[in-house]
């Protein structure tokens, strides 16, 4: 049974030091506010997991949570480079960030492998491609009925995922729809899950067939309205595109980024007061 | 009416897209050309983004791949591992769109580093779907604006693979599509040329020199024994586009992004 917890208390509970973390969320869906916290928590040496590591794992790596990366698109979409990610890389600051990289298909089958409990995921892919050549984990598999020889990658398995969903039920049970990316498979892929939404209600009322996560299946579930900004939650929030745009310039250097961070996660008790600074600023503007 | 390089590079691209073939759209240019395409000569065109939704019919440009605008007007939307496993592998995706970073003779394209993997000059932002819609669509078009660094002699890097290393590269690697059938740019239009699969420019854009492409392509490019001239932006094919951008910019607060 999940527990409806604060989000302080479960990134306190379920997310340790040297753990391997994916918070995912396909553009949409994206848990921003448990990334600040885990920041503001100070966790470090994790290993990030994530399709698309956008501005959440800037940040993530930008303050040193971070030891290992492993993705298949780094960029701020729509806008330009992850600087963060990219000083990281090139320049090992604030320190050097291990990265094992693959394609979507490779990391979207290897969370649907996880999830089923097995070992690696196979499917047609990296022909012709250079990416096996630096990453030795991609590997290949001869199919025992036909002969045909097949992209074999390991499954991810996180120690904890934390997702952004639309709603919850007291009991812990989860809603969620619109684009669902990999959600659903990264929370069952994991040891532990952590989900935030948007409002917590008596009845889900959910269509047959909904995408609903058993509150059993669930580690603890959050009440964080508007958590996955700058991302949004369909129904409820819109993408903030101007912030996606704001961060490049943040990020770019090391003192603005550090300065950021600093008033607005660490200088911050929690989402909805970084929220309400933002705000502020904004309308300071 | 007058129109840029860029809008020249859009229509020529739309104009390739057949009317009700299943699209797998990158975000950015392939995602404009597509949509101007459904939007003009294919109507009945079908747009999958790799977020899930499949038959996407979006009003203004999305921003993201996972922009709600898209789910919001698809016919269905699915998980991503589905998009790959059931639609891409699955062998139902007639073209793949692509956009690059840079690219090779053969249409191989690198969208990973400049430079060594591990001491990298400038890193971009990798893979994403291209390796696999690459190999798996049955063609796949290339779309992206044509200079030296992004039309180079040696890739640093292959994340996708186009033609491999020319001739039967692909039959030899046992890979399911064809491979890319075009690439687009704002000077022309290249194609695999028979038997080598090497690109060679077989359509010019109004206006371009054969001396301007030549200066624009990292190794010696060839041209077709028939090149033909692209015909002009036509006014249905440029309003359409502007209406596009406009409306894009106005929802969005910002020119689409073709990161």
């Amino acid at each position: 049974m999940a527990e409806i917890l604060s989000l302080h208390d479960a990134v306190k509970q379920f997310v340790n030091d040297g753990d391997t973390v994916a918070l995912e969320g396909f553009t949409h869906l994206i848990p921003t506010a448990a990334g600040h916290e885990i920041i503001r928590q100070g966790r470090k040496d994790l290993t990030l997991v994530r399709m698309t590591p956008d501005l959440i794992y800037d940040q993530l790596i930008g303050a040193g949570c971070a030891r290992k990366l492993i993705f298949s698109w780094g960029g701020n979409p729509g806008v330009g480079s992850l600087h963060r990610l990219r000083d990281a890389v090139e320049r090992q600051w604030p320190h050097a960030l291990e990265i094992e990289e693959h394609s979507h298909a490779d990391l979207a089958n290897a969370y649907v492998a996880g999830a089923s409990g097995l070992p690696f995921a196979v499917l047609r892919a990296y022909a012709g491609s250079d990416l096996p050549k630096v990453n030795p984990l991609i590997k290949t598999v001869t199919c025992p009925f036909t002969g045909e020889v097949l992209a074999a990658v390991p499954s991810v398995r996180p120690d904890i995922t934390v997702i952004h969903a639309q709603k919850a039920d007291r009991q812990g049970n989860v809603l969620l729809w619109g684009i669902l990316g990999v959600q659903k498979e990264a929370a069952l892929a994991a040891k532990r899950c952590i989900v935030t939404v948007e409002e917590i209600v008596d009845d889900l009322n959910a269509p047959m067939n909904a995408c609903v996560l058993p509150t059993w299946a669930l580690s603890a579930v959050c009440h964080v309205p508007g958590g996955a900004h700058p991302s949004y939650a369909h129904g409820y929030t819109e993408r903030d595109n101007r912030f996606y745009q704001a961060w490049d310039p943040i990020a770019r250097d090391r003192e603005t980024f550090t300065a950021w961070i600093n008033e607005y996660i660490h200088g911050c008790a929690d989402f909805s007061e970084f929220q309400a600074k933002l705000a502020a600023a904004s309308e300071a503007k | 009416m007058t129109y840029t390089t860029n809008e020249m590079m859009t229509v020529a691209a739309a104009r390739r897209l057949k009317n009700g073939s299943v699209c797998f759209v990158g975000i950015g240019l392939p995602s404009k050309a597509a949509n101007l395409a459904r939007l003009t000569s294919s109507p009945d065109v079908v747009l999958i983004y790799e977020s899930g939704p499949i038959g996407a019919k979006p009003s203004v440009l999305p921003l993201s791949i996972g922009d709600g605008e898209l789910a919001e007007t698809a016919d269905t939307v699915v998980p991503t591992g589905e998009i790959f496993r059931y639609w891409l592998q699955g062998g139902r995706i007639d073209v793949g769109f692509l956009g690059a970073a840079q690219v090779d003779r053969f249409g191989n394209i690198n969208t990973t580093v400049v430079g060594d993997y591990h001491q990298p000059k400038v890193r971009l932002p990798g893979a994403g779907g291209a390796p696999e819609i690459a190999g798996s669509a049955k063609s796949v078009l290339i779309i992206l604006k044509q200079s030296a660094r992004s039309f180079v002699d040696k890739l640093d890097f292959i994340t996708s693979v186009g033609h491999g290393e020319g001739g039967d590269s692909r039959k030899r690697l046992g890979l399911p599509g064809a491979g890319p059938v075009g690439i687009i740019t704002d000077l022309c239009i290249m194609e695999p040329e028979a038997g080598t699969h090497e690109f060679v420019v077989t359509a010019l854009h109004p206006g371009v020199t054969r001396e301007q492409v030549i200066a624009a392509t990292g190794w010696p490019i060839r041209f077709a024994d028939a090149v033909e001239n692209t015909a002009e932006p036509t006014e249905v094919e440029l309003t359409a586009l502007r209406d596009l951008e406009a409306r894009t910019a106005a929802a969005h607060g910002q020119a689409p992004g073709e990161a």
